[in-house]
């Protein structure tokens, strides 16, 4: 049975609600930034995963060509411009957490991909056919993780509902929300693809309930969109609200399970971002090259929202957006509440960038000045994952990894509510994900323990096994050696008869 | 960017706009003040006084204990917990009580029921009421020596500044007064007494100690407190549950008890005014480090301390109970957590139907 997609959910009573921050982006139209003489594009995908690359230093790439191919975890990569590949090497980029990945260095003579003369009909193919078709244009999801588009699409069976999440709810971040006011056709239309591909029967594109012009465009878009069309579904403007479990939670009626997939709710999410992405490689034939990015914040002359080519260095998006005022006290890639400090503005703009940062004095601050926990509970009010982060606190201090498994730390999604109210200005989340790297050990601790005992045990019962066959082995022997031998074999019936004096002797001496 | 020199990758969240310990509590010694103006008016300065010695001893005290734990001082003192506890004592206290008395009280608070179990935030018991139970076993007759309020026909004048310091600091009342002669009963001791006697509670409301609900004087200090207390809810420093919980669970019992057998109980409009029921429901059962800690704990945790108020008033050998209710409710608070820990969300349910 089908759940019916609930279009406006009740008001959530986990989740903050602060100054949203997103004006200063979202007024002008998206920008696109000129691609700088250099592309420093990182290609790693999840967890290490790196796509195979078909290309080599020194050579020649056209716009849209393809560079490396996805593999398991991992997109393909094409190049945003013409140019010459000058390295290939390790280095350090945010996809989305800071890490040394591989990055391909192109020199480029060309501006941004446009279109390539590859335009299909998505609606002529069936649906693994668009899911190939979905990797090899190097779509990978938008909304942050990474993870590559179209093996989400094929591996995720028995999918009915098909949820397009426009809930861009942190604070700044307003690249989803522009997008769906001036590309709401794109939306509609990667939307009915991308539910092709999923093989759902429903779709609903998800906004927040405070995206006023975006909830027109959407509404007029859909219009004209034929049947059966997506429903446009209006959450509460409140972080978390665009969290794929709290998403699903608010929409659907219905949890996904913990260490589960949304998959097994019978429920996939894209991006609004990627969504677009998908019918841009259809209608345009154009692979993923480039995102839109917020690019905000109090130190940035002219906040908004910019199309940037991957690879692109922060700086150059800094200085497409008038450059900075005075000095950023904080350069953030993503959001306030989920976002990572960039040690510097060379980093590259990769496919998980939704959002650049640079923040006036005083805008943005860290915890400081640590203070115990008063055990006050505003944390387990706001946590959309009900968890008590109090409790868990002392189980992380404590390394109870009993405690921690107990109160489900893995649960923990991160979205920073709880640091967000603490009065005691404890940093909690970077505190529960510590406890879920201590169950983590911990359980692998275990597995290896449990797998070592198994090979004692397997290596106890070979031993045994052997012994009991020689011993075996021998009995026969000697048994078949009394039987046979003795005739014949003149020293054992010595050695037989002088055993036989001698317990004779023993007995007549007592 | 500030130069280069940033090369730490710093945590996220960047926005932290909730307010600091120090100013949560700064906010409850604000919500304080109405109280404080209503019970000098009523009781003259004595508060203002014992407030004051209670202070001093609470700040000298942890700054000492933080010192031998080798906590960081300033920082802790300055969380305004232990001034806030000190005020809380204050105000349990008679308006005329001997420096020794407050003193060894905010002692025993700050160093016992605090420190001892691990200083801010560990603390099983609400220090002040530990404080104030602790003096009330102590010292009986100093702590149930109240003044009554000077409204109505009584013939009497609260004592003045010059009265109070000279009674805090010495025990004695200046002319070889006896105190006897200033104190009267509190409105509960009046019922709890009346009752015991075998008058009807119409009989004992008679007496000129009594206004509409509570007694005169308290039930309009308790007007005043709650005006504070509304001002913390509406403030987010605490929530609703506990002050629901606490006079909900105080006045059902309350409301039937009185329907049943109005001759020899109080009415729930009195329970709610009299004594320290409301300074108990915003300020001190909501204390979060001794409550517990989700919703619906924090609700059965009020409901049990509002309970165990009626019960103590009504058939225990104290006159009010506010303070025992609280502690013996602080003492389940750990086992309420345990079973009233949230659902997690994915657990147990595992994409069930709603």
């Amino acid at each position: 049975m089908i759940r019916p997609i609930n279009i406006q959910p009740p008001r959530p009573q986990w989740g903050v609600r602060g100054d949203p921050r997103k004006a200063a982006s979202l007024s002008a139209p998206i920008e696109r930034v000129p691609v700088p003489p250099m592309l420093n594009i990182p290609i790693d995908g999840l967890r290490g995963a790196v796509p195979r690359l078909v290309v080599g230093k020194g050579d020649r790439v056209e716009a849209g060509q393809l560079m490396a191919e996805a593999v398991a975890g991992a997109s393909s990569v094409h190049a945003p411009a013409a140019g010459v590949i000058t390295a290939i090497e390790p280095g350090l980029a945010a996809i989305p957490l800071l890490v040394e990945c591989t990055i391909i260095t192109i020199e480029t003579d060309s501006a941004l991909l446009e279109h390539a003369e590859t335009a299909s009909d998505p609606f002529s193919l069936d649906s693994d056919a668009l899911c190939a078709r979905i990797s090899e244009g190097g779509i990978a999801g938008l909304g942050g993780a990474l993870f590559p588009t179209g093996q989400k699409l094929e591996t995720q069976s028995d999918v009915d509902t098909l949820i397009v999440n426009g809930a861009e709810c942190e604070p700044y971040i307003s690249c989803d929300e522009r997008l769906l006011y001036e590309g709401a056709d794109r939306v509609v239309r990667g939307t009915l693809i991308l539910a092709r591909a999923a093989g759902a029967s429903q779709s609903v594109i998800a906004i927040e309930n405070d995206m006023t012009d975006a909830w027109h465009a959407i509404h007029d878009a859909l219009e004209n969109c034929p049947a059966p069309r997506p429903s446009l579904a209006a959450v509460t403007a409140k972080y978390p609200a665009g969290g794929e479990r709290q998403l699903i939670e608010m929409l659907m009626g219905t949890e996904v399970p913990l260490g589960g997939l949304p998959g097994d709710v019978g429920v996939i999410c894209q991006n609004v971002g990627t969504a677009v992405a998908v019918a841009d490689l259809f209608d345009q034939g154009r692979p993923m090259v480039s995102r839109i990015v917020t690019m905000t914040g109090g130190a940035v002359a002219r906040a908004g929202n910019y199309d940037v080519a991957i690879g692109t260095p922060v700086s150059a998006l800094i200085d497409a957006a008038g450059g900075l005022t005075g000095p950023a006290e904080h350069l953030v890639m993503g959001g306030p509440m989920m976002g990572i400090a960039l040690p510097d503005a060379s980093m590259p703009i990769t496919k998980a960038t939704n959002c650049i940062i640079a923040s006036a004095p005083g805008e943005l601050s860290q915890a400081t000045g640590e203070m115990p926990c008063i055990r006050c509970g505003e944390c387990v009010q706001v946590c959309p994952a009900r968890l008590l982060p109090q409790d868990l606190l002392s189980a992380v201090r404590n390394s109870a990894t009993v405690m921690l498994e107990e109160l489900a730390v893995d649960a923990c999604i991160e979205c920073g509510c709880c640091d967000y109210i603490c009065p005691s200005a404890i940093p909690i989340t970077a505190r529960m994900i510590e406890g879920k790297r201590l169950l983590a050990r911990e359980r692998f601790e275990e597995r290896r323990g449990d797998m070592a005992a198994q090979r004692q045990a397997h290596h106890d019962a070979r031993l045994a096994e052997e012994s009991a066959r020689r011993t075996g082995e021998l009995d026969e022997q000697t048994s078949a050696a009394t039987l046979v031998d003795e005739a014949d074999d003149p020293i054992a019936a010595a050695v037989r008869r002088s055993r036989e004096r001698r317990s004779e002797s023993d007995d007549s001496s007592q | 960017m500030n130069g280069s020199s940033a090369t730490t990758q710093t945590n996220a969240p960047f926005l932290h706009p909730a307010p600091t310990v120090g100013a949560v509590m700064r906010h409850v010694l604000y919500a304080l003040a109405p109280a404080a103006v209503a019970y000098v008016w009523f009781f003259g300065p004595g508060l203002i006084v014992n407030a004051l010695v209670a202070c001093i001893t609470a700040i000298a005290c942890e700054a000492l204990i933080l010192r031998l734990r080798r906590e960081p001082v300033a920082r802790y003192v300055g969380d305004g917990s232990a001034i806030v506890t000190a005020v809380l004592i204050a105000f349990a206290l008679p308006p005329l009580t001997p420096w020794w008395v407050t003193v060894s009280g905010t002692l025993f608070a700050i160093a016992i029921a605090k420190h001892a179990f691990g200083g801010l935030g560990f603390n099983l018991f609400n220090p002040a009421m530990a404080g104030y139970v602790a003096l009330l076993l102590s010292y009986p007759d100093a702590l149930t020596a109240w003044l009554p309020p000077p409204v109505g026909d009584l013939d009497y004048e609260p004592p003045g500044l010059m009265t109070t310091l000279t009674f805090v600091a010495f025990g004695n009342l200046p002319d070889g007064q006896a105190l006897d002669a200033l104190t009267r009963a509190t409105p509960l001791d009046a019922v709890k007494t009346g009752l015991g006697q075998m008058l009807t509670v119409e009989e004992i409301r008679a007496s000129s100690l009594f206004g509409d609900f509570g007694g005169r004087g308290w039930e309009w200090i308790a007007n005043f407190t709650a005006l504070g207390g509304l001002w913390l809810l509406y403030r987010h420093i605490i929530r609703w549950h506990i002050p629901v919980a606490l006079i909900t669970g105080l006045l059902v019992p309350a409301t039937i008890m009185y329907l049943v057998d109005p001759g020899t109980n109080a009415s729930p409009g009195f329970h709610l005014f009299s004594g320290a029921t409301i300074l108990c429901a915003f300020f001190i059962a909501t204390d979060p480090v001794s409550a517990a800690t989700s919703p619906k704990g924090r609700f059965i945790y009020g409901l049990g301390i509002g309970f165990l108020i009626f019960c103590i008033r009504k058939w225990g050998s104290y006159a009010d109970g506010v303070a025992f209710a609280v502690l013996l409710m602080n003492m389940a608070a750990p086992a309420i957590d345990l079973v009233t820990r949230p659902r997690i969300v994915g657990h147990g349910r595992q994409g069930a139907e709603p």
